[in-house]
């Protein structure tokens, strides 16, 4: 038995506006862009995937399931730009058969620079997924799949039952991702590893026509997937929900890959779905597996230097954890949320110099002519922010 | 493969990026083995005292023509001057007085017309009568000099043998056009600048004519940037089959120019470095200094350049009241540009045309960020700069503000900058010229 447990990060940040050193005033977020993307991405991927995967969870009638985790910006945006799409994942909520998983608030990097608001953000966002569709997370995904030795820590103390992290080589070795481990000195936590190879199958490469498998069926992929039988227990397919209609548009096929790959995994009958949960339910633990460094699931080095790669980024980061104390001290809950969403991991990831001559996936996402630009934007509202935190005490 | 190469400046006499230019890309085609005859005009004076030996060969002794030779950088290029004046930059009373100057200094100047072939002579006529236009900017008989440059030019191509012609900027085309259509040999003209980057669209009608007649009468013209490859297929109606880009570079400074830095003040260094003219902007970096002193006073803003704006300039760091942080050091060359370069923070070159921009790469050689223009040719190959667009004052000083307030800001476009100043090598330009050559040669 091989069991495919998909997760879906859906996220999108609070863009900021253009601020230079001469601006003063308090609105630090691009509204106007943020509504257009959100209504775009909405209309692209988030409503049509929502629609697939209502569908599917309709007709295999508690066989396919899938986890999904949102970030609490995104909520927002949905709730201000988008409630349809809101409505659409409390109406799969009610499914019982879709999991949502916990992470920081404001998908930011928080456990590296301020554990207190680590575990505030983690537990705001816990409420939120309470509140909203009805469950309370037992799954954390630290931002990014951001990990280590001490972030599996933090989590089994608050209380989690497993964390999501990147099955990278270089962690690994010659083991296999499709097990489930545990972190060492964690008893009570388990670690589930994402396969990269069978997820960026479909998240990357999906519509790469130079691809040696393209064009990707579902019947070539589930072959991939029933290789794992007697090999492993669970198939890990973790990617961003945007894969769907925006990484890989509509006429990509993307959609129809999906509406078929669950009747495919099903009918070999040796093979089936669990959410998160069900999966370290299910099986158990074979081993231990050590991270003493950081790793992600970003770029082909899976750490996190596309957030903290050059001196800008570990400037902007130091810098607007190293107001938390005069920020909280304000009591004032626009300037905390302000503060917060200036922490969402994308900020520094537009500050990125890797391969920025080159042009990629680092530039289709980014906002900003130059990571400069994005740097000195930055510096100048978080220039603002802590002029206020001074007004104010 | 030999060149014969016609230029108009060389250093160490050089008043702008043209001669920085003419000495890379010469000494790249030095190293990759291209032979390169170079004629240059005369310059006055004729210094020796610098570390180039000019030297003039026993042949041409008593000819009109004298020839130099660098001796010590180059295996296959030879420097040959001859006696004119071409001086873009002078004004019409300044260029007087050298051209006089030169004339009492030589016999040349009542000496006879050269022959000409006749093919040449048409083309000469032709365009002599553009420069007997009255009321140019360039009555210091600039035109005369032109012809005169091209008729000794020619003179020089009688004797000698090679396979192209390469001509830099318009007033070496008419030479050019008069050694290809004596020698049918394949002609390139290198466009460093057009006058519409000089002048705006208040354009000297005759430059105009000459750089069009050259592109024109060209087998392939190089341009240095797209930016300039699209003034040259617009405004001169180049068909964009015979254009090229080639981009310009710049040598690493070698170890032992490396200087020990200057005891630094608590002030910080803003430079700009270039001729103070309207196409280099210069008032909208005082205006942007304005604007940052404002906010941050330990800076200085320091101007080096000299050019036909600086008394205007001077005017204007007094009128916006920021004379005290306003320095301006007139014209540098040599060493003391590499002293300015290593005593400033930052370099910010806000022109309102500039086809390439040779100034921001010797910069970041020196590992000073950089500032530039997004009207400017450089910013097409250089991405670990900061870009403006010229005319955009708070911009330009909330940039110049990040990086004096920011220490990870400068040095991450320090370090990224060095990085990516090692792709851009005169070699490999160089190479790209020589692939033009080959094919030119190839097709005669």
């Amino acid at each position: 038995m091989a069991s495919v447990v998909f997760y879906f990060q859906v996220h999108q940040p609070f863009r900021l506006r253009r601020y230079t050193i001469f601006d003063s005033d308090t609105n630090y977020f691009d509204d106007r862009r943020n509504e257009a993307v959100c209504r775009k991405v909405a209309g692209k991927c988030y409503l049509p995937a929502n629609q697939v995967i209502r569908e599917l969870l309709d007709r295999h009638e508690g066989l396919f399931r899938v986890s999904y985790s949102l970030t609490g910006t995104v909520i927002q945006q949905f709730q201000r730009w988008a409630p349809e799409v809101l409505e659409s994942f409390i109406a799969l909520a009610k499914t019982g058969c879709v999991e949502f998983i916990a992470e920081t608030y404001y998908h930011s990097l928080a456990f590296l620079y301020n554990r207190d608001e680590f575990v505030t953000q983690t537990q705001m966002h816990r409420k939120l997924m309470s509140d909203l569709f009805g469950q309370t997370p037992r799954i954390f995904r630290n931002t990014e799949l951001t990990y280590n030795n001490d972030v599996a820590k933090a989590v089994e103390d608050m209380g989690f039952d497993a964390i999501l992290t990147e099955g990278a080589d270089h962690i690994l070795g010659y083991r296999s991702p499709n097990f489930i481990y545990n972190p060492p000195n964690c008893a009570n936590l388990r670690m589930l590893m994402k396969n990269y190879r069978l997820s960026d199958d479909m998240a990357f490469r999906f519509s790469n026509r130079g691809w040696a498998e393209w064009p990707l069926t579902a019947e070539k992929f589930t072959g991939w997937v029933d290789q794992i039988n007697g090999n492993g227990y669970v198939c890990n397919l973790f990617m961003d929900y945007e894969t769907f209609g925006e990484h890989q548009w509509a006429d990509t096929g993307i959609f129809e890959f999906l509406r078929a790959l669950p009747g495919q995994v099903l009918a070999t009958g040796k093979n089936d779905f669990l959410t998160v949960s069900q999966a370290v339910q299910r099986y158990p633990a074979v081993g231990e597996v050590d991270v003493p460094h950081m790793i992600s699931w970003a770029d082909t080095e899976r750490d996190i230097s596309a957030w903290l790669g050059n001196s800008m980024q570990a400037n902007a980061l130091h810098d607007v954890y190293a107001l938390a104390e005069a920020v909280l001290a304000t009591k004032d809950p626009v300037i905390i949320d302000d503060w917060r969403k200036l922490q969402t991991s994308d900020h520094f990831y537009y500050m990125c110099t890797k391969w920025f001559a080159d042009g990629d996936v680092h530039k289709y996402f980014n906002p900003y002519e130059s990571p400069y630009d994005a740097y000195i934007n930055y510096m100048n509202i978080l220039d603002n922010i802590r002029s206020r935190t001074t007004v104010s005490v | 493969m030999k060149v014969f190469m016609l230029g108009w400046e060389f250093p160490p006499h050089i008043s702008g990026g043209l001669g920085t230019a003419c000495f890379g890309m010469t000494k790249g085609l030095d190293e990759i083995g291209v032979e390169v005859l170079f004629i240059l005009p005369t310059t006055v004076p004729i210094s020796t005292s610098s570390h180039v030996k000019l030297r003039t060969p026993a042949s041409l002794a008593g000819q009109q023509t004298r020839a130099t030779q660098r001796q010590q950088v180059f295996k296959h290029v030879r420097l040959h001057q001859v006696e004119a004046l071409l001086q873009p930059y002078a004004t019409p009373a300044t260029y007087r007085k050298a051209v006089e100057e030169l004339l009492t200094q030589t016999s040349l100047g009542k000496s006879a017309t050269p022959k000409m072939v006749e093919a040449m002579a048409t083309e000469m006529a032709r365009m002599r009568s553009f420069a007997s236009g009255a009321g140019t900017n360039y009555s210091g008989d600039l035109m005369g000099q032109v012809y005169r440059y091209a008729s000794l030019a020619l003179e020089l191509a009688e004797r000698e043998t090679f396979d192209v012609i390469h001509a830099h900027d318009w007033m070496t085309y008419p030479a050019g056009l008069a050694v290809a259509a004596a020698t049918h040999k394949p002609l390139v003209v290198h466009v460093h600048s057009t006058e519409f980057d000089r002048s705006g669209d208040n354009i000297n009608q005759q430059i105009y004519d000459i750089e069009r007649a050259g592109m024109h009468g060209a087998d392939c013209v190089v341009c240095v940037s797209h930016l300039t490859r699209t003034i040259v297929a617009s405004r001169y109606g180049v068909p964009s089959d015979r254009l090229e880009v080639v981009y310009n570079a710049v040598d690493m400074p070698s170890g032992d120019e490396w200087q020990i830095a200057p005891i630094r003040q608590n002030e910080m260094i803003v430079l700009f470095l270039g001729r103070v003219t309207m196409q280099k902007g210069p008032e909208y970096f005082l205006r942007a200094a304005k604007k940052v002193i404002e906010k941050f006073t330990d800076v200085r803003f320091v101007m080096a350049g000299s050019g036909d704006m600086i008394s205007r300039c001077i005017q204007e760091a007094a009128d916006l009241k920021i004379g005290r942080y306003v320095t301006f050091t007139g014209f540098l060359r040599g060493d003391d540009v590499a002293k300015i370069f290593s005593m400033a923070d930052l370099y910010v070159m806000p022109s309102v045309s500039e086809p390439f921009g040779i100034a921001p790469l010797e910069a970041l050689s020196h590992n000073v960020p950089v500032i530039i223009s997004k009207q400017s040719g450089v910013s097409e190959v250089l991405t670990h700069a900061l870009k403006v667009d010229f005319w955009d004052i708070d911009e330009m000083a909330n940039k110049i503000l990040a990086v004096l307030r920011h220490p990870p800001l400068h040095k991450t476009l320090r370090q990224h900058g060095q990085i990516e100043l090692r792709k851009l090598s005169w070699r490999d330009s160089a190479s790209r010229l020589s692939g033009i050559y080959s094919r030119l040669t190839a097709n005669a």
